[in-house]
């Protein structure tokens, strides 16, 4: 039994059945009514879904089964209506102010001269291209799918992991984990209130043509753009493109002539207005980035930054969700929405600071400590998980290049009740939701619930061996 | 002075490619050393992009050509009134930040070579420095067409102790940026007069940032500052992020490399020599 | 439509088509080295490899044709592109490609041929009975086919599938033939022998056709009522001219919804026009091989304009 953590349905410490917190109150009654062999009986049924819709995930170096599933765990994460609101405010909060970021920081850089954020952090950035400074995209929106990555600890207390700015996956699974629990719970659906996040593929394709170039006249053609179906998030990709009514295209499918970027259709070329690109800034365009690249349209920058296309996220909004960038988002808050930021940072020391990384060095068995620009949960280190000689190696990494590494408090996740082998235990939870920003900023309610299935594990990324749940917002 | 160009680059193909696409860094910006009487790119058979000016200050243009081709003609006419300013870049509307030509890319790497070149420079004060270090490219980088190649890096060509302009463009970058200089490559012509000793009219130099002052260029092929003989093109971190031309061929067979020749003919439009250089390479 | 798309819905068709027909291939190989042969049994499979294009890589890979290797290059073997294995997950993988331009039968159906091809390949070989498998190949195609057929709108991808299908099969009955006739019985006494009547036998059979055919024609084999029925009876579902015809048909219904001819539709109607004109005797007078020869070229040239024009993207 997990002691100590925040439990969403039980409270604290994840008090057995003493009380129910109110947005779970109806579920307790559903958990006690199922019988095991049900339980089981359910969760296959669940996956044969899963594996009829095609939804998989492969993991990166890890090998083996390509066409693996996520887990999925039945158990809800609930969160009221008053909560969500709370939530909410505090997301599109950040998702502003990390696109008025990157409109600075790509124009005059205010905040820089301001003195509010080193010039190194932004300019010597990896993320930061050079190529996109003087374009103001249009709507002035550079991150139009913003992920933040939210863990709770406390009935009030959220904390904003990191920001997603570029492409965040995972959408299809919070889609997808509704269908699936309405398809094997109706009557969980007429009892509780759920708010419906069916409309996110719409206002996602009504956010993506609200920001076509000026050029385009009458209805934007929009078109997602994916590395191919090798890619490990293409079912991701063509699941999108199908509830958006968009195509799904490869670099291949695309070309440049003129002032414009043309699809490769069996009638002949058509013009294409918007893309949603999933792959990396520097495979877009030979012609300005890697001139190696064989997944991009070459020539496709110039024709985007003479307002020919869209693209986004815009080339260069990852400078906005580096790791390194991320203590300084509070700041972005103040800065240019003149508010004090609603959703809180996790305190992190940068170890590129003598002090910072003399006090992670001391303290390496209590923090966790990331790359600066790792993704997935790779390269990381959880030192109370962590064995002394793990803890050790380590050290002499973080020695090495102590500027590539964050180092954050072991935060007490909060718990959610999982369905696990023993029967009903708590298990550690995150939430991703997904703010879209375009013509307006908006937010379906609800997003992606990562679970670490695994009993006392902190780390819920898929590749980890973390599973998903379907997040519920309750309707007032 | 005012200086004319006529500049003809052909690409050649082995077998007749589906489309041509290219991204020109080919008209000169005005600002206090130069300003543009008139210039004209044209592309045989080629279809314009939209122009645009970068966050740099450099006028681009995309263009493509639809096939089959197999032949390309990029050719570039116009007349420059220039001016020295000693060197300094002024005028130009560029917002990029001096911080990003902080950043090393694979061609400017540095190694223990180029540490200690620029380590064994002198200088307190930037300005002499940044001079200081210009110098010492010039002499450690002996001028030899045909010793270096297009993807050549500036630790390569200080090993090899020659090299042509873009070599010792970005030696002296690697250099600059060691010692703490945003510094950058600049591409652009070189006009030179009979008693010069021109190296090539198709050129490039280097640009060191100096607090204070600004961008300042440094010609370490002619141990000298850019003056009125200079046309600025457009800049970047490095040769290719620089490169006047970029392009790439759709369908073409990867084995067979396009063959290319310039010819660059300025002169002074008071004067009545020209004078004309013939150069080939080919590119990848 | 995205070119690529009608490209990847193409190749379903085609490489299940051809899965299909390397099945058959083994089927007609097998049983026609039962027979004793005045060209031993190793010159049989050495020209059946051959009409079907894989008889270089099985020479590299194996050396002698012995029966086992042959299922294992004709079935299993992924080195060989044609082989059954390689041409369900290639069908498979270009499903996945576009998988939501398929209705969940259709993505079933090819999901499950590629699920069970892995547990074949699980099993000892030994406990695999080569008319299983080859029933097995049969039975994927058909109901992949009856799926399409069944479920999928009626759109210009459903006419790219067919164009796939049509064409592969056209190719493949000329090509069956032309092993039968040219490449096993070169020698012209041969023709007309018992033997090769019971080879011409075992080629209908192979192409699911025998019966088919007895209700056609009656009486006895010759290989002018074969050639009729394989070459110009719009009856035979694998008769080049059902083939032609299908393909015609589905470019003329592209032509249509597109509101522009091309050259493959030229190039169709010109085809059909020609079997529509032809009759068998003229056939045999040019040399059966000679007319299937240039009957595979012209359905080359075509499988080509279609390319060029629809799948290649590079229409203006």
């Amino acid at each position: 039994m997990l002691t100590g953590y925040f439990d969403e349905m039980h409270g604290k410490s994840g008090g057995k059945a003493a009380e129910v917190r109110a947005p779970y109150a109806k579920l307790k009654n559903w958990v006690q009514a199922m019988p095991v062999d049900l339980r089981t009986l359910k969760q296959a049924e669940a996956e044969t879904l899963f594996r009829r819709i095609g939804i998989t995930f492969a993991v990166y170096g890890e090998g083996g089964d390509p066409d693996r599933l996520i887990p999925f765990d039945m158990f809800p994460r609930v969160f009221s209506g008053a909560e969500w609101a709370r939530l909410e405010k505090g997301i599109k909060q950040r998702a502003r102010a990390l696109n008025a970021f990157l409109v600075d920081v790509y124009g005059r850089g205010e905040i820089v001269r301001a003195g509010r954020i080193p010039a190194r952090l932004v300019y010597q950035n990896a993320a930061y291209e050079k190529a996109c400074v003087g374009f103001v995209p249009p709507k002035g929106v550079y991150s139009h799918i913003v992920g933040i990555d939210i863990v709770r600890t406390g009935p009030d207390e959220f904390f904003v992991l990191e920001d997603n700015c570029r492409t965040p996956s995972g959408v299809s699974y919070m889609l997808e984990n509704r269908e699936i629990m309405m398809r094997m719970f109706p009557d969980l659906f007429r009892e509780n209130r759920i708010e419906p996040v069916d409309s996110y593929p719409e206002k996602l394709r009504r956010t993506l043509a609200s920001v076509a170039p000026a050029k385009c006249k009458g209805e934007p053609t929009v078109v997602i753009l994916t590395p191919g179906h090798f890619n490990s998030a293409y079912y991701e990709h063509s699941f999108l493109a199908d509830l958006m009514g968009v195509e799904l295209v490869e670099g291949q499918d695309l070309f440049v002539e003129g002032e414009y970027v043309w699809m490769r259709t069996t009638e002949g070329p058509k013009r294409v207005d918007v893309i949603y690109r999933r792959i990396d800034d520097s495979y877009l365009d030979p012609l300005c980035f890697r001139p190696d690249s064989m997944l991009g349209v070459p020539g496709l920058m110039d024709v985007y930054r003479s307002g020919g296309v869209s693209i986004c996220s815009a080339p260069g909004a990852g400078v906005a969700d580096d790791k390194a960038v991320y203590t300084y988002v509070p700041e972005m808050v103040r800065f240019y929405l003149g508010e004090e930021p609603l959703l809180n940072n996790v305190p992190t020391w940068q170890c590129g600071k003598a002090d910072d990384q003399k006090y992670v060095l001391e303290h390496l068995e209590e923090l966790v400590v990331k790359e600066v620009h790792g993704s997935g949960g790779y390269g990381m280190l959880v030192g109370p998980k962590a064995s002394q000689a793990q803890i050790e190696a380590f050290r002499a990494k973080l020695r090495e290049h102590p500027g590539n590494y964050i180092a954050q408090p072991t935060l007490a996740l909060s718990t959610v009740p999982s369905f696990v082998e023993e029967g009903v235990a708590p298990r550690h939870v995150d939430l991703r939701p997904y703010c879209l920003v375009g013509e307006r900023v908006e937010l379906v309610p609800g997003g992606l619930t990562r679970v670490a299935l695994t009993e006392g594990s902190l780390v819920v990324n898929s590749s980890q061996g973390g599973g998903v749940k379907d997040t519920w917002v309750l309707a007032e | 002075m005012r200086l004319v160009v006529d500049h003809v680059t052909r690409y050649r193909y082995d077998a007749p490619v589906r489309a041509v696409m290219q991204s020109h860094r080919l008209t000169p910006s005005d600002c206090d050393s130069q300003r543009v009487v008139d210039w004209a790119v044209e592309v045989s058979g080629g279809v314009p992009g939209g122009a645009f000016r970068d966050g740099a200050g450099d006028r681009m243009q995309g263009w493509t050509v639809p096939g089959p081709v197999e032949e390309v003609l990029v050719r570039v006419r116009g007349t420059v009134e220039t001016r020295d300013t000693a060197g300094v870049l002024k005028g130009l509307r560029e917002t990029v930040s001096p911080n990003c030509y902080l950043i090393d890319t694979p061609a400017t790497e540095a190694d223990a070579a180029l540490f200690a070149l620029a380590r064994g420079v002198d200088g307190d004060e930037v300005l002499a420095l940044a001079h200081g270090l210009a110098a010492a490219v010039a002499q450690a980088v002996a001028y030899r067409p045909g010793a270096t190649h297009a993807a050549t890096t500036a630790a390569e060509a200080l090993a090899l102790g020659e090299g042509v302009c873009q070599d010792h463009a970005q030696v002296l970058i690697a250099c600059a940026r060691l010692r703490g200089l945003p510094a950058r490559y600049v591409s652009g012509y070189l006009f030179a007069t009979e008693d010069g000793t021109p190296h090539e009219a198709a050129h490039a130099w280097a640009e060191i940032h100096v607090a204070g002052l600004g961008w300042v260029g440094f010609d370490p092929a002619n141990a000298c500052c850019p003056d009125e003989r200079y046309i600025r093109l457009g800049s970047g971190l490095d040769a290719q992020d620089a490169a006047p031309i970029r392009g790439v061929a759709r369908g073409a067979t990867g084995a067979s490399p396009e063959v290319l020749d310039v010819t660059v003919a300025i002169r002074a439009a008071e004067q009545a020599q020209a004078q004309v250089q013939a150069q080939s390479q080919s590119q990848a | 439509m995205l070119s690529r798309t009608a490209d990847n819905l193409y190749w379903i068709a085609r490489y299940m088509e051809r899965a299909d027909t390397s099945a058959r291939l083994l089927e007609v190989g097998s049983r026609i080295s039962l027979l004793p042969s005045a060209h031993g049994y190793r010159s049989e499979w050495d020209s059946l490899l051959q009409a079907s294009g894989m008889a270089e890589g099985f020479a590299k890979k194996y050396g002698d044709p012995v029966q086992r290797n042959l299922e294992s290059w004709l079935f299993f073997d992924r080195d060989n592109p044609s082989s059954v294995a390689s041409c369900i997950t290639a069908a498979r993988e270009n499903g996945r490609i576009v998988r939501t331009a398929l209705t969940a039968q259709v993505w079933d159906a090819l999901n499950s041929a590629f699920q069970e091809l892995r547990t074949l390949e699980r099993r000892e070989r030994s406990s695999l009975e080569l008319s299983e498998l080859t029933d097995w190949v049969m039975r994927q195609a058909a109901l992949l086919r009856g799926a399409i057929d069944a479920t999928l709108l009626r759109n210009d991808g459903y006419s790219f599938l067919n164009i796939g299908y049509y064409l592969e099969r056209a190719d493949n009955t000329a090509r069956l033939m032309d092993v039968k006739y040219y490449v096993l019985l070169p020698r012209v006494e041969f023709v007309g022998s018992g033997l090769d009547n019971y080879q011409w036998t075992t080629l209908l059979r192979a192409m699911g056709a025998q019966r088919a055919f007895h209700w056609a024609y009656g009486g006895e084999v010759t290989a002018a009522k074969i050639a009729d029925f394989l070459i110009l009876n719009p009856q035979c579902p694998r008769s080049l001219t059902t083939c032609v015809a299908g393909i015609a048909n589905h470019l003329a219904r592209l032509a249509k919804a597109y509101g522009r001819q091309t050259l493959a539709q030229d190039q169709a109607r010109a085809m059909l026009a020609d079997l529509e004109a032809e009759s068998v005797e003229r056939i045999f007078d040019e040399g059966l091989h000679e007319y299937l020869s240039r009957f595979i070229g012209n359905a080359a040239a075509l499988g080509g304009a279609i390319h060029e024009v629809y799948l290649s993207g590079e229409l203006r």
